[in-house]
């Protein structure tokens, strides 16, 4: 059979040694009336040659990013992975080890680790990172648990302008909880300020807020974080990691607990994952950390060292005291972000943010010279991405970019009832002029 | 206190330290280069309000392509992983993980797909999804199986929801979720944060569950026990169905942790058995790769009555023969992660599902239990076997060697010297090893390891001192892990500031 090694000599061989008459007789703990009688009703086995054809078939009905230029958006975005990543990525090491509890033949994936930690921490301006949890919406969820935890109040005030489902994922994970969360609405697109600053009370755990958030634009983080200080709140700011390298880093603007969807850091879209979650935050909350952490220590002869640490935290030591359930993570993932951090750089995270923002701009400053097409938050800042208004059927819009070989949305009708006219447009630093104006004569296309 | 020489604590001294990225490269190296720029520049400062815009660039790495790859590329030469050991890793499952897979996950048509592309336009991934859906359903025996989990925890913790949302529209919430003492400490988590309360039922003996203590203990506030089986101990217990009745008279749900599936591909259904819900790891039974802690997956499968509360969104296919994703689903918990669930993770499983068919998965449990019941025969002597077998594809031996001062931990350190990733330690049973060999190795590996472990055991009466230093031939020896602890460092700063010590 493929992938085992085992001959029938070899078989018999072992049998003989274990004492049984066949592998069958190995089982006799399971009762026969416990046993399938019947062979799994499942497709016969596939040579690699018929796999690959069918894997090729079947990847062939897809119309990838390869073929309709990518101007979606709505928490995953289409930027540039350089080969190293993919190639470091790929070293059979990193795919096919396990979680590094054994350091001394482990040191390879606790220093990218920990590397990773303190690149996140560079990155978005905080003291800790965890080593990585699921996506950003789980991260969200996991960064309120740990704000009820820190604070033991259980309001939560959410802003209706992060990504709608990082709310949807947070209510399912509160449900049977005691924390409430409370929606604070939107004014032109941003947090309505004035409505946070009156929900704000002393038992409110945390403000939630997103940068960019779901609508593109840039949030004024410096005042929700400092309204949720007054009132004793935490801060949780979550933000978009590129962005990072043309925005004040949150640590810098009040955040206590940062999480952010790492996706945009070297992974593919992977139609929405595997991604990877990011959270940090201020070094006294150290301890509520969920998730896994890698510290540097020291070995026998005094040598610089790594392991994983505060394990009393976690599922395996602490079982239901434990900060999270988290066991395993997105370890390969993180490896992905921290090889792209480091091959792009200080420099080149910040060109690239500048990229984006400029090809952003370009496209919207296209967009809304079309009859029929506005911007929905024309004052509010946005970095790589923006909502579309139209009076034209969004559906069709949308369509007829498909049919031009550019794909743009989603529609914001998909979360927003009184957005039904609206959609969104993301542009990444791989776009180039040539493609803009592409989805812009299809925009003019849709329109006419 | 030690015969050990200096030269020896420096292991393969060989191997020079590898710095950290940070301490590498020089400012104004930069390893990307952008197109020329085709678009007219934004003017930063008047797009984004002041207050906002970065002063300068993060503090990130500066490091040109050649040293980053040379710096990654020695890092993977640290690391011990299926491809380049033995790793018999009870629980974890660290089976060989087909080549292709990797290649089926990173073709083009199914890695460059934007979750929010219409459904018309991946189509062939909807269909690999709902295959996928369907193979799982018939490899558990239940009825319909969400692949929305991340992982075995977020499968749990997924699954308990589930049977929480069934109570609460049959008859109102049930506090209590019974786990055997013998549970991975993932279960009691995830009641936790299911806002349940986890009790423990005892185990017998040989390793089975206490019936009466399960009698004792369930009541008409029990909303499931969760068990696993084989156990954690390796041990198939024939009670299941009997257990599951229990639990069911009292209005309760047999959950079972599928940690373990790897024992029974083919040869038992969990739905055939009375389990209600279960959660897969593709990472174990299905061989997704483990890439240092992941990405796993964890997609649960459930019974006829509970799968109108499973996550949304479900992959369907409908009446025209096309796929599509299905968020109406009234009575779901709702979402339990973005998007989709770890697509990339599921493409790989697909394709070991096909690769293998319904005989090769059936073999892949017979040669997995075949190799950790021929593991135990050779091992018995030196090393005591706690619980009778057979075994199913994992089993638990407790080194006794604490007249000699040597522990399970100074056992699995010395195994790395003889390149084998140690097993699992010290649980679910104290000063415990837990062996899981996996279907996949040869019978020359097997016996290289039983080698290993017997000459071990000899060193441990021999020479016992040595042990405690063990591993000899790594990077580093053994750490100190309580410091690593006491004084977290969790970041490289730049200027290391003494004041930061943890409170």
């Amino acid at each position: 059979m493929r992938f085992t090694q085992l001959t029938d000599n070899d078989v018999a061989a072992m049998l003989e040694t274990i004492g049984a008459d066949s592998i069958d007789a190995l089982f006799a703990p399971i009762a026969p009336a416990h046993r399938l009688s019947r062979p799994l009703d499942l497709p016969p086995a596939l040579s690699e040659l018929e796999l690959l054809t069918e894997l090729d078939r079947l990847a062939g009905r897809n119309r990838s990013c390869d073929e309709r230029v990518c101007f979606l958006g709505g928490g995953a975005y289409d930027h540039f992975i350089p080969t190293v990543v993919d190639h470091l990525a790929s070293q059979g090491e990193f795919v096919t080890a396990y979680t590094p509890y054994q350091a001394e033949a482990s040191q390879g994936a606790l220093q990218a680790f920990y590397e990773f930690q303190t690149l996140i921490c560079q990155l978005t301006g905080m003291d800790v990172s965890n080593a990585s949890l699921y996506e950003l919406a789980s991260a969200t969820a996991e960064a309120v648990l740990m704000a009820r935890s820190i604070t033991g109040r259980r309001r939560v005030l959410v802003a209706d302008t992060i990504q709608p489902d990082c709310r949807v994922v947070l209510e399912t994970y509160t449900r049977e909880l005691p924390i409430e969360l409370v929606p604070i609405p939107a004014r032109e697109g941003q947090i309505d300020l004035a409505t946070l600053r009156a929900e704000l009370n002393d038992q409110t755990a945390a403000v939630l807020v997103q940068t960019p958030n779901v609508f593109g634009c840039v949030e004024r983080i410096d005042l929700s974080t400092s309204a949720a200080r007054d009132a004793g709140a935490l801060a949780i700011v979550m933000v978009d990691p590129i962005a990072c390298g043309l925005l004040k880093p949150p640590g810098l603007l009040g955040a206590d607990i940062v999480v952010g969807e790492g996706q945009p850091l070297g992974i593919p879209l992977s139609l929405g994952g595997p991604y990877l979650g990011l959270l940090a935050c201020r070094q006294e909350y150290l301890r509520k950390i969920p998730g896994r952490l890698v510290g540097v220590t020291q070995d026998q002869a005094g040598r610089r060292a790594y392991c994983l640490t505060l394990q009393t935290r976690e599922q395996h030591i602490r079982r239901e005291r434990a900060t999270s359930n988290v066991c395993t993570n997105q370890g390969l993932l993180a490896l992905r972000a921290a090889i792209y951090l480091s091959v792009v750089g200080q420099q080149g995270i910040v060109r690239i943010a500048k990229r984006c923002l400029d090809k952003a701009h370009y496209a919207a400053e296209r967009i809304t010279t079309l009859a029929g097409f506005e911007l929905a938050f024309p004052d509010a800042p946005f970095f790589k991405e923006f909502a579309v208004r139209t009076n034209k059927d969004v559906d069709k819009v949308l369509a007829t970019c498909r049919r031009r070989g550019v794909s743009a949305g989603p529609a914001l009708g998909r979360w927003f009832d009184d957005m039904a006219d609206c959609f969104l447009v993301a542009v990444t630093e791989k776009r180039t002029r040539v493609e803009i104006d592409a989805l812009v004569a299809a925009l003019g296309e849709a329109a006419a | 206190m030690s015969t050990v020489e200096p030269s020896e604590l420096r292991g393969a001294g060989l191997v020079p330290p590898e710095p950290l990225i940070f301490e590498m490269g020089s400012p104004g190296t930069c390893g990307v280069s952008l197109p020329p720029q085709d678009v007219p520049a934004a003017e930063a400062a008047s797009v984004i309000p002041r207050e906002l815009l970065a002063e300068g660039p993060p503090p990130l790495p500066e490091v040109g392509e050649c040293d980053v790859v040379r710096h990654y590329t020695r890092l993977a030469h640290r690391l011990f992983s299926v491809d380049g050991n033995f790793y018999p890793l009870g629980s974890c499952t660290m089976k060989y993980n087909p080549k292709i897979n990797e290649r089926a996950s990173a073709m083009p048509g199914f890695a460059n797909l934007h979750p929010y592309q219409a459904d018309e336009d991946v189509q062939g991934a909807l269909q690999m999804l709902y295959e996928l859906r369907m193979a799982l359903a018939e490899i558990a025996g239940l009825a319909e199986v969400s692949l929305q989990p991340a992982a075995g925890a977020h499968g749990e913790m997924t699954g308990l929801m589930v049977i929480t949302a069934y109570h609460r529209a049959h008859g109102g919430v049930r506090p209590k979720v019974l786990t055997p003492d013998t549970s991975h400490g993932t279960n009691p988590a995830s009641c936790a944060m299911c806002g349940r309360h986890a009790a423990i039922v005892e185990s017998l003996p040989d390793g089975r569950v206490d019936l009466d203590d399960l009698k004792k203990k369930v009541d008409d506030q029990t909303s499931a026990m969760m068990i696993t089986n084989p156990s954690t101990v390796g041990i198939w217990d024939g009670q299941i169905g009997e257990i599951a009745r229990i639990l069911h008279d009292h209005g309760a749900m047999l959950y079972l942790d599928g940690a373990n599936m790897n024992a029974i591909l083919g040869i038992v259904r969990p739905g055939d058995v009375g389990v209600d819900v279960m959660h897969y790891n593709l990472h174990k039974t299905f061989s997704t790769p483990h890439g240092c802690g992941g990405p796993g997956a964890g997609p649960i499968a459930v019974a006829e009555h509970l799968r109108d509360y499973l996550p949304v969104p479900q992959v369907v296919r409908r009446d025209d023969r096309t796929y599509a994703w299905d968020h109406d689903r009234p009575k779901s918990i709702g979402k339990v992660r973005g998007f989709y669930g770890q697509v990339g993770v599921l493409i790989r499983a697909w394709a070991y599902i096909h690769a293998l068919g319904p005989d090769g998965l059936r073999d892949v449990s017979e040669k997995a239990v075949l190799s950790a019941n021929y593991l135990a025969a050779r091992l018995g002597e030196a090393y005591p076997l706690p619980f009778d077998g057979p075994y199913a594809h994992e089993f638990i031996v407790v080194p006794r060697f604490r007249d000699y001062g040597v522990t399970e931990l100074d056992v699995a350190k010395r195994l790395i010297d003889y390149g084998v990733h140690p097993p699992t330690m010290s649980w679910p049973v104290p000063h415990c090893l837990m062996i899981e060999p996996t279907e996949s190795e040869s019978l020359s590996t097997l016996d290289a390891f039983a080698e290993a472990m017997l000459t071990i055991a000899r060193e441990a009466r021999d020479r016992p001192e040595r042990l405690h230093h063990a591993p000899f031939t790594m990077p580093v020896s053994r750490l100190d892990e309580v410091t690593a602890a006491r004084r977290p460092d969790l970041r490289w700063q730049a200027q290391p500031d003494e004041s930061t010590e943890a409170s």
